[in-house]
């Protein structure tokens, strides 16, 4: 397979439009003007937000009637979550931040899944047409198999694929647009385990919510199956399959989801993926009822907290007491004091540190402090 | 009755000779518009003037029923997950109307006309089937073609929702390029547009804008708005020319981008608790007072202890020193480590120092301190200072950090200025500003002009604890301290 390093690549793919976009670009050269049906390309970014946008502009910005195209990437470590997922529910958020690991929220469908540069992630880019999840899984299954001959990898009916029958080696989403499509999918090759299964933990307590759940399997690397398949190599039998699958005759052609001369706009795009408001704030409405115990310097009580949250922004906020542990208008005024603020521990602590400044407690300040770093701490 | 009707018709006819001929080369489907209640002729020629009598009104224009079209795969019901639209909004054709997902697979629905949405079928979370509406839009001209065919191949910028009435004439125009408009307050009817069928590209609205203006405009501000494919090859624009355009001095400043209307939004989390800090604040009566402090001795100090701290892996700034010596202050002055009651009938004095140090973050002003200075040497607050703006920048600031301050330093010079009029942070009953550094021309001992680094002050004490005198001899010492660093060697504890 030759590997050829890209600058610029051009759009329209017409034949009447190639000629012209190429005069009003000099500088572009016709990659996508070779009238070829099947491309394939790999990313030489490990940045999660970088490649999904790449995922994206691809989707919004090249005619995908006739040609179909096959991107390859990986990332350093990052937890990615479905459109309509929970990411409260899907993800230990505390333990990510600490390991400095971010959060993705992808625009396809599907469940949680966690990345790392031992985990391939392909995207197969069709027209709404020629949109069929089984026919590109079986791509990766026979890719598999010609490896090696003896591989037990099956695809399911839930567009898993598993090893000897028992254990997920890859999982799928996808999107659909007007009249072109994407389905991606995952493959465990050699990605760190013990990670994985930490991360992907919830650790939230009391959360209500419609959002997709993610099914949790048991998983497998393919690499401890057989140490002579890592990432490298696995992404060569893919590409050589999919040109034998659908009678392409492409090279891997790599490309750097940065270049913002190559795809116009993609900065921006990536931008939009990481901003607050799309990763957490596009989560379905939800509540959170959870029950704790604060001590004061001679007293505690047990308390029950209710949140209502939508786009990520509390709603509602109600606090009930065992006792008159505090004045009641004390905690009423809190909780509509949190009332518009995000569901962020951060944002929190600010909205707290400035409640007790200007809420006037008297006998009543520490209990007020203990119960608002037990409310954060359930964040 | 009929007579009328056909008069009506003639004139409409003589109006639109355009749609005439549109109507009648169709074999038109009436699609049936229950309240109209007109009766239906079978003619084609009847037909058309049928078709004219109904559009003559805005508000009588035709509801069409909006099907879910086909997905793939044999799929036949989805889950509706979110809508982009509600009933009464606009929507131009390519619109995103909503989203949902079927299988792990997530696909969004594009509306095939410009309209009005009248009707949504289903609620978020109810399951949609194949085949049946999904909305009902009403369109004030006639769509060609039946409802049921699928929408039109050129893509859709997602995520935008742009809604420009087109009056008379149908415009065509994708979504980025009527954004592009509305953001200059142009009209596409008076466009001329360059693509296929008369198709208004960027590239026109920046022509014409160019003719109105005199002048190429900045690319800049076409960066926003993500260029989509588009057939035809005049609008595949990736780079205009870049325009000469001045650059101005703002180095961290966004850029600011010119919508040419008011926006209106609630005040959200922070700003409001910023809202409350300040009333409250209201409530003290401040007095200002000001003064410059000669660092260089201090600038010299710094110099050598720089590397010695980066070795043991700390940046050092001048805060920490500033810091450092208002603590020793305080010892001798602890009425501005106090705190008054709501009423202002008792006084606290507090024994811990906890300063505060106000930090400007993403999220906005946040203000947290480090606790008991009076036990850290200079170099523990170094340490203590590395640790919160580490956290301030990445947002993870908790309660522990930002509550329990005493006194406040703000460093504004950081950014600019020179005297300030800092609003004190209630419980507190003092605030400092500190102005940025300037090398100025000082007589020294001698008599002789030197150059000497400047720094401005100015603080805020509560009038009702606080008095001038108090204020005054504590700045001084303060600013002994720093002035001569080696006398804190003597008062350090």
């Amino acid at each position: 397979m030759i590997t050829r390093t890209l600058c610029h690549m051009c759009l329209g793919t017409r034949s009447h439009t190639r000629w012209l976009t190429l005069r009003f670009h000099s500088t572009l050269t016709a990659t996508f003007a070779d009238g070829k049906a099947g491309t394939i390309i790999k990313s030489v970014s490990t940045n999660i937000f970088e490649n999904l946008a790449l995922e994206d502009w691809i989707h919004d910005n090249i005619d995908l009637q006739k040609r179909s195209i096959l991107y390859l990437w990986r990332n350093t470590p990052t937890v990615v979550i479905g459109r309509h997922q929970n990411p409260w529910q899907e993800c230990n958020l505390k333990l990510m931040t600490t390991m400095g690991m971010p959060l993705a929220r992808r625009r396809s469908g599907g469940g949680t899944v966690f990345h790392d540069l031992g985990n391939i992630n392909m995207t197969f880019f069709t027209s709404k047409k020629n949109y069929d999840r089984h026919r590109n899984l079986s791509v990766v299954t026979n890719a598999l198999k010609t490896l090696r001959p003896g591989l037990d990898v099956q695809s399911t009916e839930r567009f898993d694929i598993l090893l000897n029958g028992q254990y997920k080696i890859s999982g799928t989403a996808a999107k659909l647009g007007r009249s072109s499509a994407y389905h991606h999918c995952t493959l465990l090759c050699s990605a760190d385990r013990s990670v994985l299964s930490s991360v992907l933990k919830s650790t939230y307590q009391g959360i209500k919510s419609n959002a997709t759940p993610s099914v949790p399997s048991s998983v497998k690397n393919l690499f401890d199956e057989d140490p002579t398949l890592d990432s490298e190599t696995i992404m060569t039998a893919l590409a050589s399959q999919y040109n034998m699958e659908f009678g392409f005759d492409s090279p891997i052609y790599a490309v750097d989801p940065g270049e913002e001369e190559c795809w116009p706009g993609i900065q921006n795009m990536a931008q939009e993926l990481q901003t607050w408001e799309w990763v957490y704030g596009r989560t379905p409405k939800f509540s959170v009822c959870t029950n704790f115990d604060v001590h004061g310097l001679s007293s505690s009580a047990n308390i029950t907290l209710n949140l209502d949250i939508k786009n990520g922004i509390i709603e509602n906020c109600v606090m009930d007491m065992s006792t008159e542990w505090l004045p009641k208008n004390v905690s009423e005024e809190f909780g509509s004091f949190l009332k518009g603020c995000k569901f962020c521990p951060n944002e929190m602590a600010m909205l707290v540190a400035a409640f007790l400044r200007v809420t006037p407690l008297g006998e009543y300040s520490s209990r007020m402090y203990s119960l608002c770093e037990n409310v954060i701490a359930r964040v | 009755m009929a007579t009328t009707a056909v008069r009506g018709s003639l004139r409409i006819l003589k109006r639109m000779p355009q749609l005439t001929y549109h109507c009648y080369s169709q074999c038109p489907r009436l699609p049936s518009t229950g309240s109209e209640g007109a009766f239906q002729i079978i003619t084609p020629f009847g037909a058309a003037q049928q078709r004219h009598f109904r559009t003559t009104y805005r508000s009588n224009g035709q509801i069409l029923p909006f099907k879910l079209s086909d997905i793939g795969e044999g799929i036949r019901e989805v889950i509706v997950k979110e809508w982009y639209v509600k009933e009464g909004d606009k929507v131009s054709q390519f619109d995103s109307i909503c989203e949902v997902q079927s299988d792990k697979a997530s696909v969004t629905i594009t509306s095939r006309y410009d309209g009005v949405i009248r009707k949504l079928y289903y609620g978020v979370e109810d399951t949609a089937l194949v085949g049946t509406p999904l909305v009902d839009i009403e369109t004030d001209r006639t769509q060609e073609g039946s409802p049921e065919e699928d929408v039109v191949e050129t893509p859709a910028v997602s995520h935008q929702h742009t809604h420009q009435e087109i009056k008379g004439h149908k415009t065509q125009a994708t979504p980025a390029v009527r954004r592009l408009a509305i953001e200059n307050n142009i009209k596409l009817s008076e466009v001329v547009g360059t693509g296929k069928d008369g198709r208004i590209l960027k590239e026109d609205i920046l022509n014409f804008l160019a003719k109105q203006t005199g002048a190429i405009l900045p690319y800049e501000g076409d960066q926003q708005v993500p260029t989509p494919a588009v057939r035809t090859t005049a609008s595949v624009t990736s780079k205009p020319d870049k325009a000469p355009v001045t650059t101005y001095p703002t180095a961290a400043a966004p850029r600011p981008v010119f919508t040419g209307k008011d926006r209106t939004e609630p005040l959200k989390g922070i700003q409001k608790a910023m809202v409350k800090i300040m009333t409250a604040a209201l409530k003290i009566p401040p007095f200002g007072y000001c003064d410059e402090v000669d660092l260089t001795q201090l600038v010299k100090l710094r110099m050598q202890l720089k590397g010695l701290a980066e070795s043991r892996g700390v940046k050092l700034s001048y805060m920490p020193f500033f810091i450092k010596a208002a603590s020793l202050g305080l010892l001798h002055f602890p009425m501005l480590n106090a705190s008054v009651d709501e009423g202002c009938q008792n006084i606290t004095y507090k024994a811990s120092h906890n300063i505060g140090l106000a930090m400007d973050t993403p999220q906005g002003l946040i203000v947290p301190n480090v606790k008991s200075v009076q036990t850290l040497s200079v170099y523990d607050i170094a340490v203590e200072l590395n640790r919160l703006q580490n956290l301030g920048a990445s947002g993870q600031l908790g309660t522990a950090d930002l509550t329990g301050g005493t006194f406040t330093l703000s460093n504004i010079g950081s950014i600019g200025g020179t005297y300030a009029k800092p609003v004190i942070l209630p419980p507190e009953v003092a605030i400092g500003a500190l102005g940025k550094m300037q090398v100025l021309p000082r007589f020294d001992a001698q008599g002789d002009i030197a150059k000497a680094h400047i720094m401005s002050v100015s603080w805020s004490a509560d009038h009702r604890v606080v008095d001038g005198a108090t204020m005054c001899r504590f700045s001084n010492l303060w600013r002994s301290y720093l002035e001569n660093p080696a006398s804190m060697v003597l008062d350090l504890k």
